[in-house]
């Protein structure tokens, strides 16, 4: 059929601010549907809160809304844009829920507005559990054995008929909020009590536990007309109990035969006609009994979604194009596979390599939760790798997650053995490693399949890496034997750890002995057909498939694995990087390990390279490609740690030179620079040791910002306002050493703490955007809230920060993007960090101003000069608010406050025309609205009640009431100002945690008094993020929210897109 | 474990070296290549892959082991398996053996180590060519003359080293010698064996057929004699040219009872009607192959096996109604007679391996039979495209030695 003319204009949703659960993957699938439907002849409009996509560039849609996703917003939207078609299936749980909504509402069907992708009745049919059970018995599927409960005390009786242990699940969530496995009455009681208040519809659906079954993941897709294609089996390494998201997967299924396999399909077949999915594709999951093969269906999402992306670059298959196109009436057949380009999407991609995710997490952050792993998911982060055996795929999937040093832990000691054996019958992010390690100590992989429930096929392949590691140890260099280890997967670093060399020389005699990797081709169809579309991965076997320079070619390294302070913002810069030099003629060639992203979309660049971002992994693209430069500023730490290793081995870097990086990065030249500049910045210390770091802090004067001295994303780092404090940071942070030392920064207490990104090409520097945070100095500028244009600071201090920027870029001999933090105080401005390098600003700023800076400085990189580009300088009559999102609530026991370590995972971005409705909108868009009516609980220190006063009036005047704890409950009284008194916690019953419970709080704000008196305040803070009250947490951030409360009351909030006038 | 060296030796020179596995020996054939992910036993004893070395796509191969169920016939009918990673120790709740242990006990040299994807571009490039494959020597030299002096695949009439002498029935469980009890009064499909896949049994029986198979040299009268109520022209191995007796029997049988051609058989009935057939270049061989039906659009996604097609163009101008071509290269895939009771696909609507897309083909051919007799056959309802893939593979246990 061809595409469908009843539509013209279409609304495609987003999936908002990155989330645990649903993150880029999200904008990987957004922005190949809006440029497919482009492609078509349709109109984009897209609504997405989240500046840092990619797919919220102007050139993606021809309108883009950087507004909340609520139906409120999504309603002014369609109201405005009249659009014809709702295309709801790429964004997320988020955008299934809003379109739900708008549904539901009447607002589709006022505004004549259709449905696109799955209707109405198949998300319902797929997301009611039981409405889905239902589907599944028509279907002749079984579910597991289940119930619904609304409250307590039905969980408990469901429960104790069902029989322990039982899975708790929580209705329409995303990434399994709300979920979790129970083995006892008490745990029933607790997890249901969570799961019912974390489900919109407040009931949770309690079921049989399904652990150790082996868990499998179909996707799958049908078309108008009825034609279904399966693109891909997934199969779990660990068995059911861990969500997806937080499993090992391995694509294709390995452990299946073709009858087993096919009954699978058969099956899928069915779940898809069932549900209806008209036009669209789904993922199915499916629970196998190891031993009878008893096959149960666990669920279905009715839109693309993480294992779609994941399919999609397993495979070579874009789901998410697809989906699009068959969304608007084509049909598989009339859609020619796009790496072929002779054959049609209707077939199911046959692979000749083996592809295993690893996921990663980011519990060094969130030390006081419970790091293992269930039905919820908790990891932030994924590697992918491609490789022609599963030992190699896993090994290049082990050193792709950068947190390992790419080499294999050490076996088990016999002391250890029985902990680490009992540690892996629990899932936790660290049982790949204990596996290895107790492999290597002599367990046996039935022992392991039999606590662990981990099919034996797995363990298997693994003790063939670890039985080779073994005949290593000891051994001398050797080149049969080198061969086979890297045939196997070895990395040189394991090479050099034990043959006893250094990396650099592992790596001389493997080119000498002619030990080198070929690139073969990811193409659907097993090399059946000849491939057009380039996307490769590295593999010792014989033959080469890359093809002959034409062009000059330029490597583009991305950012690896999403990780808290390295995600999205950067591989957007490397796309927007790579899109600009291909259309100026270059052949760009991406390297990333990480399937979630748009970089890894063989689409954004000439050719791809699925590989790990390690040293050697990317010299050996280098070797086979000689581009004329690696790119490595745009991706963040990762490919920036590289630079060192690809200097030094001779490789070009694009853009600022290595020794302009190490200037930056070089604590004392870039102490020596500053000061030679004639510029301010915090006093400062490097220890080596423990004495000398509570020596130096002394010197320093309280408080003061500690770090230890390699740091992403803040982590470890503090600020201590006293001695105490400081010991028990040395006691955690143990590696101290003349290698790793502790540096040590005078904190400026009360300061203002500016962001600037800019782009600059050795001589002309321009300035993006000077940011203003509306935090003060102290919390990470990830976590900041931040505003474009400055709100407080004078005219004349942006001046002289844009000249101190133009001077830190000239001296720094910034040949592409950096990024400069400073703090004001008192008219002061202190420079506090230089960064030669993409930020996670950049594709905010961008937004803001409509500058595109990525781009900038791409074509910098490779010799054009801005002079000569000539950018306009915008001054834009909107202003622009980034909120981060913060992931508090997947972790409980955490404490809600911010710091020196960022720990959101994402953003969200308000504009509007005046400050105070920006604001509400970042509020709306991640999740923590702003309220129109009810109790603001005060709970401040006493340095900033005074502050407070004023604030406090404000709000009564706008008809909030105040309810505060006694310190700041009597110094409003005294000051005429009428508040309700609540006990603290341990003063008696009804606490002021109870009343959060209890929802008679609508915002909380409470500024910390410093680490000695937080036990309510954490209480009050995991209160208030368990029941989804916004809270703030510095007075700086109260008072922009209190403008923000008189500016959502005062009407109704307006949109506007990005491509109208800025 | 350390294997001996093994080399694939291919007649244009090229050699692949790797590890040895299964049965120390030496074999010659046409190589070919098959880009299914599952069904590696099914694959092997499949007899259209007779005189043929089998190279798969998918690097690794006896994950899931081998079981006494998942046959296509009673043994292993290609000549060799090459391999990019054996699996040693496999796991899965039906498994009875390694891979390497059941070529071993069946007499088949394998190759493990093998740049399989490299030996599959060069065959795509240059086309299929024949191979030898030894675990016993690795002189390129040598091999590669043995490749040289096997014969080629054209002109080969292999239907008669793989078609059963004794005719036999098909039962609940398989093969037996007398016919079944349970089927007695069910309409009779007699099925001239070229190399039959037992899943085309276990289909038509599932259909509500009573089967009846019989030895390929069995002339259009004998199995007339028979009093068949529909033939099944089956599937089997190499060139349908030289098979003039299958030929002459496609053409009396259908002309008098429904008349279901697969594969070969859909190859013998184009002949029959005066068609001409040719070699592929690297053939169809894998389960993800996208069939399309010319009258509803419908897409299958199917199982398919065959070096040699049907030349559309040389079919005698409107007997046929071409019905099915494929989606990657536009052959035609499938046909149906208009006036006789005939019909034919190109492809394996019984796949094992492969997906069931396509089992609408049994109850095309179970409709033409029931107009023929005047009553249904096996008495199920029409079908329908909700139910197209709904049909379990009827479970069947390998029988000894059939006859």
């Amino acid at each position: 059929m061809p595409k469908r003319t009843d539509i013209r204009k279409i609304l495609v949703l987003g999936a908002g601010p990155i989330v645990i659960g649903q993150a880029c993957e999200f904008d990987y699938s957004g922005t190949q549907g809006c440029r497919s439907l482009r492609a078509l002849g349709y109109e984009v409009v897209l609504l997405n809160s989240n500046p840092a996509t990619i797919m919220t560039d102007p050139e993606f849609a021809d309108r883009t809304y950087v507004e909340p996703l609520i139906p409120e917003i999504a309603e002014r939207i369609i109201a405005k844009e009249r659009p014809d078609a709702l295309l709801p299936t790429l964004g997320g749980q988020t955008a299934l829920n809003l379109a739900v909504s708008l549904a539901k509402s009447g607002v589709l069907e006022r505004y004549g507005v259709k449905l696109i992708g799955a209707s109405l009745e198949a998300i319902e049919t797929a997301e009611d559990r039981d409405l889905f059970k239902k589907a599944m018995e028509r279907a002749g599927m079984r579910l597991p054995k289940s119930g619904y409960a609304t409250t307590v005390a039905d969980a408990v009786a469901l429960g104790e008929q069902l029989g322990y242990p039982l899975v708790i699940r929580s209705s329409f969530t995303l990434g399994g909020q709300g979920s979790g496995l129970v083995h006892d009455r008490r745990h029933l009681r607790e997890a249901a009590r969570v799961g019912i208040a974390a489900s919109p519809n407040g009931s949770i659906l309690i079921e049989e536990c399904l652990l150790g079954w082996k868990e499998y993941e179909l996707e799958v897709m049908r078309d108008g007309h009825d034609n279904v294609v399966i693109v891909c089996s997934i199969e779990n390494f660990d068995p059911m109990g861990v969500h997806t998201g937080d499993s090992i997967t391995v694509a294709p299924a390995q452990t299946l035969t073709d009858r087993c396999y096919q009954i699978m399909r058969d099956a899928s077949l069915r779940i898809i006609r069932e549900i209806r999915i008209e036009a669209g594709g789904c993922n199915i999951q499916f629970a196998v009994h190891p031993r009878t093969g008893e096959m149960i269906v666990i669920e279905m999402n009715p839109r693309v979604s993480r294992s779609s992306a994941l399919a999609s670059k397993a495979t070579g298959f874009p789901i998410a194009k697809i989906s699009a196109m068959l969304a608007v009436g084509l049909t598989l057949d009339e859609i020619p596979n796009d790496i072929t380009r002779k054959t049609p999407a209707c077939f199911e991609p046959s692979l000749d390599y083996c592809v295993v995710k690893i996921p990663r997490w980011a519990f060094e952050k969130f030390r006081f939760t419970d790091r293992r792993l269930g039905t919820r998911m908790k990891s932030v982060g994924e590697v992918m790798a491609i490789g022609r055996t599963f030992p190699e795929a896993l090994l290049k999937g082990w050193r792709a997650l950068e947190s390992n040093g790419g080499v294999l832990p050490d076996a088990v000691a016999d002391h250890e053995r029985e902990a680490v054996q009992h540690a892996v019958r629990e899932p936790s992010p660290d049982r790949l490693r204990d596996l290895f390690r107790l492999l290597a100590g002599g367990d046996t992989p039935e022992s392991l399949s039999a606590i662990t429930g981990i099919d034996p096929w797995y363990l298997h392949q693994m003790t063939r890496i670890t039985s080779l590691d073994r005949e290593l140890r000891g051994a001398t260099w050797d080149d049969a034997t080198v061969r086979h280890a890297k045939r196997m997967g070895f990395s040189d670093r394991q090479l050099a750890l034990r043959f006893g060399l250094a990396e650099t020389e592992v790596r001389r005699r493997r080119i000498a002995a002619g030990i080198v990797p070929v690139m073969k081709a990811v193409d659907t169809c097993g090399a059946e057909f000849q491939a057009e579309t380039p996307y490769f991965y590295s593999t010792y076997e014989e033959e080469c498939e890359v093809p002959e320079a034409t062009r000059p070619r330029v490597l583009i390294l991305g950012s690896g694995p999403n990780r808290i302070g390295q995600g999205l913002e950067f591989d957007y810069c490397c796309v927007q990087a790579a899109l600009e030099l291909k259309s100026r003629g270059y052949d760009v060639l991406i390297a990333n390990s990480n399937p979630e992203t748009v970089s890894t979309d063989y689409d954004v660049s000439n050719r791809l390279y699925f590989e790990p971002l390690t040293a050697e992994d990317v010299l050996n693209i280098v070797d086979r490609e000689k581009p004329i430069g690696v790119v490595v500023q745009l991706g963040g730490q990762t490919p920036l740690k590289l630079a060192k290793a690809l200097h030094e081995a001779g490789v070009p870097l694009l853009g600022t030179s290595f020794d302009g990086l190490d200037l930056a990065e070089n604590r004392s030249r870039w102490r020596d620079l500053v000061t030679e500049l004639g510029l301010k910045q915090p006093d400062s210390r490097i220890a080596a040791t423990r004495e000398e770091t509570l020596a130096m802090a002394e010197q320093l004067g309280w408080p003061v910002l500690v770090r230890p001295s390699y740091v992403l994303g803040g982590r470890g780092m503090r600020i201590v306002y006293e001695r105490s404090e400081l010991e028990d940071w040395l006691a955690r942070e143990a590696l101290i050493s003349a290698d790793e030392p502790v540096l040590l920064d005078k904190f400026l207490e009360g300061a203002l703490e500016v962001d600037v990104d800019a782009v600059a090409d050795g001589e002309t520097v321009m300035v993006g955007a000077v940011m203003e945070h509306i935090e003060e100095a102290g919390v990470h500028s990830g976590d900041s809230t931040c505003v474009i244009p400055p709100f407080t600071l004078g005219d004349s201090t942006v001046a002289e920060i844009r000249a101190i920027t133009t001077r830190l870029a000239r001296a720094l001999g910034v040949r592409g993007l950096m990024n400069v933090q400073y703090a004001v105080r008192m008219g002061d401005i202190y420079v506090l960090e230089a960064n030669p390098r993409a930020s996670r600003t950049v594709p905010f700023v961008s937004k803001a101003v409509g500058i595109p800076l990525a781009r900038l400085a791409a074509r910098v990189m490779v010799g054009e000069r801005l002079a000569d580009i000539r950018p306009a300088e915008t001054d834009p009559r909107m202003i622009s608010v980034k909120k981060p999102v913060l992931p508090f609530s997947r972790f409980p026991g955490e404490d809600a406050l911010l710091g020196p370590e960022m720990k959101s995972t994402g953003e969200v971005m308000g504009r509007d025309l005046d400050f105070g409705r920006a604001l509400a909108k970042a509020h709306l868009g991640a999740g923590d609205a702003l309220p129109l009516e009810g109790n603001v609980l005060l709970s401040v220190r006493d340095d900033d009640k005074r502050s407070i006063t004023f604030m406090a009036k404000k709000l009564v005047e706008l008809g909030y009431g105040l309810v505060a704890t006694r310190g700041t409950a009597r110094f409003l009284s005294r000051n005429g100002i009428p508040v309700r008194e609540v006990y603290k916690v341990h003063e008696g019953r009804p606490h002021v945690a109870d009343l959060i419970d209890n929802g008679e709080i609508q915002l909380v704000i409470n500024t910390p008094l410093g680490r000695a008196s937080e036990y309510d305040e954490q209480a009050i803070r995991e209160r208030a993020v368990a029941m989804s009250v916004p809270v703030v947490t510095t007075l700086a951030g109260a008072q922009v929210t209190v403008a923000g409360l008189e500016a959502l009351r005062r009407g109704p909030l307006e949109v506007t897109s990005l491509q109208e006038a800025l | 474990m350390k294997r001996r060296e093994a080399m694939l030796a291919l007649e244009d020179g090229r050699v692949f070296r790797g590890e040895a596995f299964g049965a120390d020996t030496e074999t010659t054939g046409e190589v070919v290549f098959n880009t299914a992910m599952t069904g590696y036993q099914e694959v092997l004893s499949d007899p259209s892959y007779c005189g043929q070395i089998l190279t798969f796509t998918y690097p690794l191969l006896g994950n899931y082991g081998v079981n006494d169920e998942d046959y296509e016939s009673d043994g292993l009918r290609a000549q060799g398996m090459v391999c990019r990673d054996l699996c040693e120790v496999p796991s899965n709740w039906r498994s009875t053996g390694t891979l390497d242990g059941l070529l071993r006990d069946k007499g088949l040299p394998g190759i493990t180590g093998v740049d399989t994807r490299a030996l599959t571009r060069h065959l795509r490039d240059r086309g299929t060519m024949r191979g030898c494959l030894s675990t016993l020597s690795v002189n390129a030299d040598e091999l590669v003359e043995k490749a040289r002096r096997s014969p080629r695949m054209e002109g080969l009439a292999l239907a008669d080293v793989v078609t059963c002498t004794e005719p036999y029935w098909w039962g609940e469980h398989g093969v037996v010698t007398t016919e079944p009890a349970a089927d007695r009064g069910k309409p009779l499909v007699v099925v001239p064996d070229y190399g039959v896949k037992w899943n085309i049994l276990r289909c038509l029986r599932a259909e509500g057929f009573r089967v009846r198979v019989v030895p390929g040299r069995t002339t259009g009268e004998q199995i007339l004699a028979l009093s068949p109520d529909g033939v099944l022209l089956s599937n089997g191995p190499g060139d349908p040219e030289p098979l003039d007796f299958a030929i002459a029997a496609a053409r009396v049988v259908s002309q008098k009872v429904p008349t279901f051609g697969i594969c070969l058989g859909h190859q013998l009935l184009g002949l029959a009607f005066g068609a001409r057939t040719r070699k592929l270049k690297f053939g169809h061989r894998g389960a993800n192959h996208p069939v399309i039906d010319r009258r509803t659009g419908v897409v299958e996604v199917t199982s398919q096996n065959h070096g040699f097609m049907v030349d559309a163009d040389t079919l005698p101008a409107g007997e046929f109604e071409l019905t099915h071509f494929s989606g990657n290269d536009g052959t035609l895939e499938g046909m149906v007679h208009r006036s006789l009771p005939v019909l034919s696909c190109q492809y394996h609507p019984e796949s094992s391996p492969g997906p069931h897309d396509s089992r609408v083909w049994f109850r095309a051919f179970a409709d033409l039979v029931a107009a023929r007799i005047g009553q249904p056959v096996g008495g199920a309802s029409a079908p329908s495209r909700a139910s197209r893939a709904a049909e379990p593979v009827t479970a069947s246990r390998t029988p000894s030695k059939k006859g």
